[in-house]
């Protein structure tokens, strides 16, 4: 099977400073990675060069297109990468108003993903957009209510069926669950756990949550200071941590 | 079905100035298809610690772990997780689900991620539940709120939803009701004639006579450590 990303070596640098260094990995079709690690260890900064949004100083991203197979998406022209954010990719920001268009109703938000990938049928764009909001648990009587009247759990799942109705093969999460009540985590982790099985989707979620990763994530990737300090299965990861770093991470999680 | 051989492990805790602590060496099992083996030894001898590893939770410091024809002490996470799905099932003491999913689909999850369809793995998982005594009316509530049995129940439920050729079972029986007892012994019994190999953890000496056919003391592995 052909890896679906397949990540070389990738760096980034603010000045002097490391953002990331040297990260390689391959995520294959209906994988979930997770990547976790303190505030600054760069995991937000390698999932914005992976999703086309910063630009790595080096490194290959090699992405398996549907027409051509593996290109890398980093010497890809901007209207070729700017497609592919809209169909192949999807990117769910931990804020949901970085994600949706807060001036339009809700319906609006999922449809216009629709439009941008060549749908006109306005009749179809509604049934498409309401079969979503329906999906993610938004009422029907709330479907032209703008989202700034949506709480913050609702305003998150907007924004996945905005990201998810193009039918995407591959969607980068920052923080998906960040700043959310526990109970509304609870169902938004159900949700995607779910969509991803359903969809067949792959995923690469960045958390500092260890408990968002265990229930989401098949792999896990643990990073600090730019630079990716352990991998490997999930629970192996988070059970028989095996860098000084993973160990402290693991046992300072606070028990309930 | 599943063979270890010559297999070690330690623990480095580096938060605790580095301590290194070896718990097994020199490691060898064999389970033949059809076969029960019982893990024994006292409480720290590392018997969960070996079932951890065969399944690919813990780290195998060196040795092998054959299971079919993978060796989970080499594997790489894909396979692992590939194994895990249609080969090698594992009923643990704890239930770790994802909160607000109703049992009936915590059950069935298993039979869903090998390409089931709905209906029939929601079939199949009721059946299960219903033969586990887990009352009807707690079907769509989530486990998490469940009482320890009802939730070890499910978790049996979950473990044996997917035909497994080979399975391991952290003390199925602990803390269950001599009618559950029996069903579960029975369900384990049923699981050996279609040929399943097992490695079982029991306290219950009983059980244990009933279902398994050799026992293999883990205290030997942890007694080859050099001092």
């Amino acid at each position: 099977m052909t890896p679906l990303l397949q990540v070389r070596d990738v760096s980034r640098y603010y000045g002097p400073r490391i953002g990331c260094a040297d990260v390689s990995f391959e995520l294959y079709p209906g994988e979930v990675m997770g990547i976790v690690g303190e505030s600054g260890s760069g995991k937000s900064t390698l999932l914005g060069c992976l999703a086309g949004q910063l630009a790595p100083d080096a490194g290959e991203v090699l992405f398996d297109t549907r027409a051509e197979g593996p290109r890398d998406t980093l010497k890809m022209s901007e209207p070729e990468r700017r497609m592919l954010g809209r169909t192949d990719w999807a990117f769910v920001h931990q804020h949901a108003r970085d994600g949706l268009r807060m001036g339009v109703s809700a319906g609006g938000n999922v449809g216009e993903r629709l439009m941008a990938v060549g749908e006109r049928h306005y009749g179809e764009i509604r049934t498409q957009a309401l079969d979503w909001l329906g999906r993610v648990e938004i009422p029907d009587d709330r479907v032209d209510d703008r989202p700034r009247a949506f709480s913050g759990g609702m305003q998150q799942r907007l924004q996945i069926a905005r990201n998810l109705v193009t039918g995407p093969r591959l969607v980068f999460m920052d923080e998906p669950t960040g700043g959310l009540d526990v109970s509304v985590q609870a169902r938004l982790l159900d949700l995607l756990r779910g969509l991803v099985r359903e969809m067949g989707l792959s995923a690469i979620i960045v958390t500092h949550d260890l408990a968002v990763v265990r229930l989401l994530a098949d792999r896990l990737m643990v990073m600090k200071d730019g630079r990716v300090v352990e991998g490997g299965l999930t629970d192996q990861v988070l059970d028989d941590p095996q860098h000084e770093y993973t160990q402290l991470l693991v046992s300072s999680v606070l028990q309930v | 079905m599943m063979e270890i051989s010559n297999l070690s492990k330690t623990f480095t805790l580096h938060n605790q100035e580095a301590a290194v602590i070896p718990v097994m060496e020199g490691a060898n099992l064999a389970v033949a298809a059809g076969e029960c083996v019982a893990l024994t030894g006292e409480s720290g001898a590392g018997k969960s610690t070996l079932m951890r590893m065969i399944y690919g939770n813990y780290l195998a410091a060196s040795g092998h772990i054959m299971v079919g024809d993978l060796d989970v002490a080499r594997a790489s996470p894909r396979e692992i997780l590939t194994l895990r799905r249609h080969v090698l099932g594992y009923v643990s003491q704890f239930l770790r689900v994802v909160p607000r999913v109703p049992t009936l689909d915590v059950v069935a999850d298993p039979l869903l991620a090998v390409g089931t369809s709905r209906q029939e793995a929601r079939a199949r998982a009721g059946a299960l539940l219903e033969r586990l005594n887990v009352p009807h009316r707690l079907w769509q509530l989530s486990p998490t709120t469940f009482s320890g049995g009802e939730q070890q129940r499910v978790n049996i439920a979950r473990g044996f939803a997917h035909a497994y050729p080979a399975m391991l079972l952290d003390e199925p029986t602990a803390s269950l009701d001599p009618v559950n007892r029996e069903t579960v012994l029975q369900m384990i019994l049923e699981a050996k004639q279609r040929g399943v190999a097992i490695i079982g953890i029991f306290h219950d000496a009983q059980a244990r006579r009933q279902v398994c056919d050799r026992e293999v003391d883990v205290g030997v592995f942890a007694r080859r450590v050099p001092a």
